[in-house]
């Protein structure tokens, strides 16, 4: 009888799940809901799957190369990455865990992402939605400056109570 | 910022084998690990057509917003715009790589890659409507073009998202969320053109004005469309729902559609047959020079 020796997925698991996002390293990719499976392929290697939150977030890349370096020194070797495109990702899939971390660090987390059967409703103003409270003293009194910030995922808000400004991540 | 915040970065900071690219994306695959193959049923070369066609207007869109850079009236509009640019970008990337899939499994090999499609294509052989490739004279014909043309993509991708072809059904299914808050950008700041100075009421109207002309070509039936049924969307079927939304903003803007006529096609050809407005050889000359002066470059 041969035996192979399998991957230790509990230990390739807590590695990937370990990789911290680029643009908001204060969160890991499986807060994020980015990182979506580690298993074991048909011919043994490792399989991590993740996906991308907006088409172009350069982050990606960066997680990928950043899974396959610590799966590497934690022992794994051979690493496939894959992308998976569908379901779509959405700031639902963000953590209990990750959305107190973002909080923390002073970014907002988002609300829940509303899906119409449908055409997309139009916007016409900028009070998309309903308040969002400052991360920084609690205030609900806070407005949107900015759609879109440093990243395609956030907008940038301003607080009434405390005057800072800070930013939000989008529902999506 | 806390110690703890810190620590946070310092994993950014940490070594890496990485490699720096020169242009281009040849280090990443967009698609990397999706199933390449082309469902049965599906005429594959129509389907590498129907992928850079789309591919292209995001390709040169987002160029066309990347060239506003430091020259916008605000950094937070700025900062909109360049993160519309990248998510159109990402949407071309993964659709050009899609198209070399396609253009692979028709051909029984290997299609060209992204990179290929992007930097060594000529003129004739891009497939964007002349929308995408028009250059903005001021910020209301920015934000008019962009309200016309994230309305109609989000429209169609809104269709694609149900698409025979599972993958370009998952990119078109994710930029719809993209499109969204696109198409919201763009309404809101016509609106406030519109319902704003007389000065700036003038502006958006005169905008629009240049903007309209380019509307028609994209509900034009196209050949590419009429080869894919189930998976490709007939663009004259977006009309109405097209035409509805930029109804309302346009009301809410208190803005008239213009009466004007469509810009003319060349002997009965427009940008889906790689016929494009003179603008489009400059735009395509800067977006290709590196990579065509330095082929394979990397640092």
């Amino acid at each position: 009888m041969v035996t192979r020796a399998q991957p230790d997925l509990a230990a390739a698991r807590a590695a990937a799940a370990a990789v911290p996002d680029p643009e908001l390293p204060m969160v890991t990719v499986a807060d994020l809901g980015i990182l979506r499976d580690v298993e074991t392929g048909d011919d043994g290697r490792l399989v991590v799957t993740i996906t991308p939150t907006y088409s172009g977030c350069p982050a990606l890349r960066e997680i990928a190369h950043d899974l396959r370096r610590r799966l590497g020194a934690a022992g794994f070797a051979e690493v496939t990455v894959r992308t998976a495109l569908a379901p779509a990702w959405t700031s639902d899939w963000i953590t209990a865990e990750g959305r107190r971390k973002l909080l923390a660090a002073g970014v907002a987390p988002p609300h829940p992402a509303a899906r119409n059967a449908g055409p997309v409703p139009l916007t016409l103003t900028t009070t998309r939605r309903s308040a969002v409270p400052c991360p920084q003293c609690g205030s609900d009194s806070t407005t949107q400056t900015a759609a879109f910030s440093g990243t395609a995922c956030k907008a940038l808000y301003r607080c009434q109570g405390c005057g800072e400004p800070f930013e939000y991540v989008k529902e999506i | 910022m806390t110690e703890d915040e810190f620590a946070a970065y310092q994993s950014l900071a940490e070594e890496t084998e990485d490699h720096r690219w020169a242009f281009g994306t040849g280090f990443t695959d967009p698609l990397e690990g999706i199933d390449p193959s082309v469902p049965d049923g599906v005429d594959a070369a129509a389907l590498a057509a129907y992928c850079l066609m789309l591919g292209d207007d995001a390709l040169v869109y987002s160029h066309r917003l990347q060239q506003w850079m430091t020259r916008l009236p605000e950094l937070e509009e700025e900062t909109a715009l360049a993160n519309i640019a990248l998510d159109l970008l990402g949407q071309a990337r993964m659709l050009l790589a899609r198209a070399g899939q396609a253009e692979g499994a028709a051909a029984g090999g290997t299609g060209r890659g992204e990179d290929e499609l992007a930097f060594f294509r000529d003129e004739h052989e891009f497939r964007n409507v002349r929308l995408a490739e028009h250059a903005d004279a001021d910020f209301a014909e920015l934000t008019g073009r962009l309200l016309v043309f994230s309305a109609w993509r989000l429209a169609l991708c809104s269709h694609l998202a149900s698409s025979a072809d599972p993958v370009l059904a998952a990119i078109a299914a994710k930029s719809t969320r993209e499109l969204a808050y696109h198409r919201d950008y763009a309404a809101q700041w016509v609106i406030r053109l519109g319902d704003g100075t007389p000065l700036s009421h003038g502006k958006m109207a005169a905008a629009l004005g240049v903007i309209w002309p380019l509307i028609d070509e994209l509900f034009q039936e196209d050949q590419v469309s009429a080869q894919l049924p189930g998976v490709a969307v007939d663009p004259a079927e977006l009309r109405g729902e097209v035409g509805d939304v930029l109804d309302r903003v346009l009301a809410a803007a208190t803005l008239e559609r213009p009466d004007v006529a469509p810009l003319a096609r060349v002997a009965g050809q427009a940008g889906r047959d790689g016929v494009h407005t003179e603008a489009f050889g400059y735009l395509l000359a800067e977006l290709q020079s590196l990579a065509r002066a330095h082929p394979d470059a990397t640092w």
